[in-house]
């Protein structure tokens, strides 16, 4: 296969940068992988490292600084055909670290070569994830207080399967780079180097050093038997096919004359754990079985299965507009917290209005109807207490009648769950 | 006709198969989420691909990618997220990735309050990005709209390649409605035009007349290049002075100059009224409850525009459509953002602003008042 080198765009980095000798082992990998031009993509991160792209005819895609594993996850899984391969510097690397670890945890087929060189080139010499705390870097003492991270025990940690470390300046860098493209699943090739112009301008580093420093860390050896595991992408492919197609949306038909006309309001004033919030849609889609539009807003807390749980119900005759309250029709004051929480509310309820309310919950002062209703009197635990008080409405004809709010049911509860239901609807009515 | 019980945020998710959504990735947050599990229960078994991201700024960068082979690709949040969006919007921008983003807004600042909405993002959505090229908003008012506009944002998105926003509310996006499946408007689907030259494939050629370059995949037959440096049309990295003005203007331009053709609102109340009420989203809901209660009043002259396009700003509409009023109400679920778009546009008019920022929705009555007893 021929090279894939773009000749009109030679590298331009400082003479001696290992950078450039990855260049042309990578090349040499592709090459000898018989990887076509069209077949390969190079995701490039920032920096000096972030060049790469330009020096390949192979599909590119150069983005922002850190991001570049997100970039090629998104085009591996759209196109897992594709050999992606990501080039990052030790910067991006540690800008990007969530992005680093969750791609180790993924395991999608990508090949990523971190250009390890101790510090940000580009930017003037700054330290970073990896610079050692007694190296001479451009963040002044801020390096010697931190500690360098080793990227193949981080990513092992993380759960690559495979993580290796070799020295940019070695001559089997080729061969390197080629086990880790042919791995299947994420492979990190964490490559040392030399940037002449910054870093060994105040620090020594010769291929000696990092050759004899990379023989005496543990690791880095390539597959890791314990992360081992199917590829992402595969798996994903799997998981889909064994999906089975989702349940289209639950349609009402209009099968009952309206009770009502205009514009009628209900606020649940509940707890968590009373069934509110599925209790207001019942009402709804009751509503909807006459022809009637509906709305639903709920509030409740984000710890959800403690304090207020409150439901607002529009129904009306004709397409709602506010969907906030404007004058409640109806209350259902069925816990102490709901009603708490909306104290104003009562305030200007009309005379006309109504509020069905549980023996046990204080109400604040207003001009409504109240009816008082025992629910453990009934044998109505406070979990039925919404579906319940539903029923009560229907039994009086208030806005949905006892069919309504059994079509209802039938729809909305299948098995166990709706037979429960409709014995609540029965012990509520029940003389 | 049957009717099925769903809010905003499943709405925009059906929308966004309906317009051939193939990706989608996300992060969970209130009140976007419900975003992320509909696209989980509906995008995978239809073949697509649907990634929960390590955060924000993955779920985007994995859509960048996804476009970038072709497909279209969608993202949900709410305003903490649309902030670490921000360096990916401004790559989809400049390097021209069709992508979706919802913000189902929240009332901010910061983490501000997980369930109560507010439109606080909206001049955010707009000049989040660096460089400040353009971008478009939509801002849907129901569940019909988050549907219908959804499919036109990915339509937008594909022809004129750039991110495009549905500006949703939580008061939209987690309040359910009536809404009848088969009435819902979908427009005819677009897709990204393809190159197709016969000369070599420069990724950001365009013709000077449709501003917008033919696309490729990454992956496809022909190599193609992607980057988010300052480039020419061959997508190498520039510092020649009029290729990089070339570039921005053709970015500036290909939004602005085409406003006309996606300016979407609706109007209510006569042509000639001397009162114009201005809103959108949600508070556009409560505007037109208010307009009937002036006009049961006896308050006839008084007419409402609800925008549904906010950015790039629909100028000809907006003066067209107030030529006749000499008052302008504008009301927002801010203290104040999209007024001064309207003041700068109306300078010889009285533009008052009703808004409020409290987590609870303008109620009717509030703009009915001001209308009406100023
Ligand atoms: S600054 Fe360092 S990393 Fe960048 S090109 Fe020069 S030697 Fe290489």
């Amino acid at each position: 296969m021929d090279s894939l080198i773009n000749r009109s765009r030679p590298p331009v980095f400082c003479p001696g940068c290992t950078h450039e000798r990855v260049v042309h082992a990578l090349d040499q990998t592709l090459s000898r992988m018989g990887l076509a031009a069209n077949r390969v993509a190079i995701v490039s991160d920032i920096g000096c490292s972030g060049l790469f792209d330009t020096f390949f005819n192979t599909h590119a895609m150069h983005g922002l600084h850190g991001r570049a594993l997100t970039y090629a996850t998104g085009l591996k899984m759209a196109n897992p055909g594709l050999t992606v391969i990501v080039t990052m510097g030790d910067g991006g690397l540690g800008i990007g670290g969530a992005h680093l670890l969750a791609a180790c945890r993924r395991n999608l087929d990508l090949t990523l070569l971190v250009l390890n060189n101790f510090n940000f080139g580009m930017t003037g010499g700054q330290s970073s994830a990896t610079t050692p705390s007694d190296a001479l870097a451009a963040s002044g003492f801020l390096n010697r207080l931190e500690k360098p991270l080793d990227v193949c025990r981080l990513v092992a940690a993380a759960g690559a399967p495979y993580a290796a470390r070799c020295s940019g300046l070695d001559k089997g860098l080729a061969q390197e780079i080629e086990r880790a493209v042919a791995f299947e699943g994420f492979a990190v090739l964490d490559i040392w180097g030399v940037c002449t112009g910054r870093y060994t301008k105040r620090n020594r580093l010769t291929p000696a050093m990092i050759r004899e420093t990379i023989d005496s860390m543990p690791g880095g050896g390539g597959a890791i038997r314990e992360n081992q595991r199917p590829e992402y992408a595969a798996g994903y492919a799997a998981a889909r096919a064994a999906l089975a197609p989702p349940q289209p949306p639950v349609e009402i038909k209009a099968r009952f004359k309206p009770l009502v006309r205009g514009r009628h309001e209900v606020v649940l004033m509940g707890a968590a754990g009373q069934r509110i919030i599925t209790a207001g849609e019942i009402l709804a889609m009751a509503a909807m079985g006459a022809g009637l539009q509906a709305t639903q807003k709920n509030e409740y807390n984000i710890t959800v299965l403690r304090g207020p749980s409150i439901s607002e119900v529009i129904v009306a005759d004709a397409k709602i507009g506010y969907t906030g309250m404007e004058t409640p029709d109806i209350i259902l004051a069925l816990a102490q917290e709901g009603v708490d929480r909306r104290r104003r509310s009562f305030a200007n309820l009309p005379p006309g209005s109504l509020v069905l309310c549980a023996a046990d919950v204080a109400l604040p002062d207003c001009r409504a109807q109240i009816r008082r209703i025992d629910f453990k009197k009934r044998g109505i635990r406070p979990a039925d207490r919404a579906l319940a008080s539903l029923a009560m409405l229907a039994a009086s004809q208030r806005i949905v009648s006892t069919p309504m709010l059994m079509a209802a049911l039938k729809q909305r509860f299948h098995g166990q769950v709706l037979a429960s239901a409709r014995k609540t609807v029965q012990r509520a009515v029940e003389r | 006709m049957p009717a099925t019980f769903m809010e905003g945020n499943e709405a925009i998710a059906r929308g966004a198969l309906a317009a051939g959504c193939r990706f989608f990735a996300g992060y969970p947050i209130t009140p976007a989420t419900t975003i992320f599990q509909t696209m989980l229960a509906l995008l995978p078994p239809a073949g697509g691909v649907c990634l929960q991201g390590e955060d924000e700024i993955a779920s985007i960068g994995f859509c960048l990618g996804a476009s970038m082979a072709g497909f279209k690709a969608m993202t949900a949040t709410s305003g903490p997220g649309i902030s670490l969006y921000s360096e990916q919007i401004s790559f989809a921008i400049g390097s021209e990735i069709p992508v979706v983003i919802v913000d189902v807004q929240r009332l901010g600042p910061s983490t501000g309050s997980a369930t109560r909405g507010a439109d606080g993002d909206i001049q955010f959505l707009r000049w989040g990005n660096s460089g400040g090229l353009p971008v478009i908003v939509l801002a849907p008012v129901d569940v019909r709209d988050c549907f219908e506009l959804t499919m036109r944002a990915f339509n937008l998105a594909e022809s004129y390649r750039c991110p495009v926003f549905i500006a949703s509310n939580k008061e939209i996006g987690m309040t359910r409605e009536s809404v009848s499946l088969n009435a819902l408007p979908r427009p005819a689907v677009i897709d990204r035009k393809a190159f197709s030259g016969t000369d070599r494939f420069l990724p950001f050629a365009a013709d000077a007349t449709r501003k917008v370059p033919g696309f490729l995949p990454i992956g496809g037959d022909i190599p193609v290049r992607q980057t988010s440096s300052t480039h020419g049309p061959d997508g190498y990295i520039t510092t020649d002075p009029d290729e990089i003005a070339a570039v921005q203007t053709r970015l500036d331009q290909k939004l602005k100059a085409s406003i006309r053709r996606f300016s979407y609102w609706a109007q209510y109340g006569p042509d000639t009224a001397e009162t114009l009420i201005i809103t959108y989203g949600i508070s556009g809901r409560a505007a037109k409850s208010a307009l009937a209660r002036c006009h049961r009043a006896g308050a006839k002259s008084v007419a409402l525009l609800v925008l549904k396009t906010l950015w790039p700003v629909p100028a000809d509409l907006i003066c067209n459509k107030s030529a006749n009023a000499n008052r302008i109400l504008v009301v927002e679920m801010n203290l104040g953002q999209y007024v001064r778009e309207i003041r700068r546009l109306l300078p010889d008019r009285q533009v008052e602003f009703i808004g409020q920022m409290n987590g609870r929705l303008i109620h009717p009555e509030t703009i009915e008042r001001a209308v009406c007893h100023g």
